[in-house]
C-alpha cells in the first residue's frame, strides 16, 4: 500500500509534471518566477492548498456530487454532476481565503511578499486542475490527497528551479523581442525536455 | 452595428495582434499549451473560450453597478463557471468525441486568466456593448495564437490538418519523418516561445 502511495507522489513530482507536462499553472508560474524567495513561498503556498482542496474536493464529488452519490441521503436517482466546477471553485476560494488568514497571522513576512498573487492562487489552474484529475482519475480518498501533494510539490519544484534559471540568466545577452515572457518560455521547452528524461520510469 | 465607432473598432481589433491576450498580456497561457496537438480541439476551444469570454464580459459588465468591491472575485467566478458550464454541457452533447479529448481543459477555462483579467480590466469600468466587443477581440485573439500554435504542432508533428493528411506518403517513402518531439509537450513550450518572439519583434514591445 505504501509503496503504491510513494510510487504515485514520483510520479506526479516527476513524470507527469503538473506544470511541465500538463501546463497547468503557467500564469503565475510566468509571472512570479523572476524572484527565487517569491517563487519558493508560493510554491509552498500552492502545494499546501492543492494537497488541502484534493481530499475536500473528493469527498464532495464522492458524498455530493457524483452520479449516486446522494444515495446516503435517500436520492440514488439524483445527478449533480454539472455543479462539479462551479462547487470545486468555491471549495478552492473558500481555502485560498483560510491560507491567506493562516499566513497573514504566523507569517506576516512572507504574506507580504506574496501580496497580490496569493488571491491568483484561488485562479491558479493547478488547483482545479488537481481536483478534476482526481475525478476523471477515479482515484481513492488516499490517492488523491497523495495526489494533491505530489502536484504540488511538483509545480514547486518547476517554479523553483525556473526562478533561479532566471536569476542566472540576468547576466546573460538576450536578443531584445525575446526578453521576458520568450526566453522564459523557450526555457519552460528545454526544463519540460528535462523532465521527459523521466517518463520512461514505470513504478 | 454597420458603421462602428473608431472606438469601438479598436476595442475589437488591438487584441488580435498588438495587444494579444496571451503574447502581450500573458494571460491564459496553460490551456493554449495543452489543446493545441490537433487543430481541431484548438478551435474548438478557441470557440468556447469566445463563447464564454464574450457572454461573461456582458454580463459582469452588466452587473458592475450592482457588484459588491469586496466579494467580486467571487460573483465574477460565479458568473463564469455558470457560463462553462453551459459550454460544457452543450460539447458533451454535441461534440462528445472532442469534449473527451479537451478532457478538464474545458472545466479549467474557469481558471483561464483571460476571464477574471478582462472582467477585472474592462467589464467591471465599461458598459456592456464595449465590454462585449472587447470579450469577443480577446477571445479571437487568444483563438488566433492556439491556432497558430496547433497549425505548426498538428502539420510538423503528425503530418496532418484538422485530421487530413496533408504531407504526402511519398516524402514518408523518402525518408521524412514527423517531428515527435512537437506532439509532447517540450515543442509546445518552445513554438509558443518563438510566436511570442515573432509579435514582439513585430509590435516592438520590449521587456526589462
Amino acid at each position: 500500500m505504501l509503496e503504491h502511495y510513494l510510487s504515485l507522489v514520483v510520479k506526479s513530482i516527476f513524470i507527469q509534471n503538473i506544470l511541465l507536462a500538463y501546463f497547468l499553472g503557467m500564469c503565475s508560474f510566468l509571472a512570479i518566477s523572476k524572484k527565487v524567495d517569491t517563487s519558493v513561498g508560493l510554491g509552498m503556498a500552492v502545494t499546501f492548498v492543492l494537497t488541502i482542496t484534493a481530499p475536500v474536493n473528493w469527498a464532495l464529488y464522492h458524498y455530493f456530487l457524483g452520479k449516486g452519490a446522494l444515495a446516503w441521503a435517500g436520492l440514488p436517482d439524483v445527478d449533480l454532476n454539472y455543479l462539479e466546477y462551479i462547487v470545486f471553485i468555491a471549495t478552492i476560494a473558500a481555502m485560498v481565503q483560510l491560507v491567506e488568514m493562516i499566513l497573514d497571522k504566523f507569517a506576516p513576512a512572507l504574506y507580504q511578499s506574496l501580496g497580490i498573487f496569493l488571491p491568483l492562487i484561488a485562479v491558479n489552474c493547478a488547483i482545479l486542475g488537481g481536483s478534476l484529475f482526481l475525478v476523471e482519475r477515479n482515484y481513492t480518498l488516499g490517492e488523491s490527497t497523495v495526489f494533491g501533494f505530489g502536484a504540488g510539490m511538483g509545480w514547486f519544484l518547476a517554479i523553483a528551479s525556473m526562478a533561479a534559471i532566471r536569476h542566472k540568466l540576468r547576466y546573460s545577452d538576450v536578443p531584445p523581442g525575446l526578453r521576458g515572457l520568450g526566453i522564459t518560455m523557450l526555457l519552460t521547452g528545454l526544463l519540460s525536455m528535462a523532465f521527459m528524461a523521466f517518463s520512461g520510469i514505470d513504478l | 452595428m454597420s458603421i462602428m465607432s473608431r472606438k469601438s473598432q479598436q476595442v475589437l481589433v488591438d487584441p488580435l495582434v498588438s495587444n494579444n491576450p496571451i503574447a502581450a498580456q500573458i494571460l491564459g497561457i496553460c490551456s493554449a499549451l495543452a489543446v493545441t496537438v490537433k487543430m481541431q480541439t484548438s478551435i474548438v476551444m478557441a470557440l468556447a473560450v469566445i463563447f464564454v469570454l464574450t457572454l461573461s464580459n456582458t454580463i459582469i459588465s452588466m452587473l458592475r453597478n450592482w457588484i459588491p468591491g469586496k466579494v467580486r472575485i467571487i460573483v465574477q467566478l460565479t458568473i463564469i463557471a455558470s457560463l462553462v458550464i453551459i459550454a460544457d454541457q452543450i460539447l458533451r452533447a454535441y461534440l462528445y468525441d472532442i469534449s473527451k479529448q479537451l478532457s478538464v481543459f474545458v472545466g479549467l477555462i474557469i481558471t483561464n486568466c483571460i476571464l477574471m483579467g478582462r472582467a477585472e480590466a474592462f467589464a467591471m469600468q465599461n458598459p456592456p456593448g464595449p465590454s462585449f466587443l472587447d470579450g469577443l477581440g480577446n477571445g479571437l485573439g487568444y483563438g488566433l495564437i492556439l491556432v497558430i500554435v496547433s497549425v505548426f504542432r498538428e502539420l510538423f508533428g503528425s503530418g496532418s490538418l484538422m485530421g487530413f493528411q496533408i504531407i504526402p506518403d511519398s516524402f514518408y517513402a523518402a525518408g521524412y519523418q514527423n517531428m515527435g518531439l512537437l506532439v509532447l509537450s517540450p515543442g509546445a513550450f518552445i513554438i509558443m516561445g518563438l510566436i511570442i518572439w515573432v509579435q514582439r519583434s513585430v509590435t516592438k514591445v520590449e521587456e526589462a
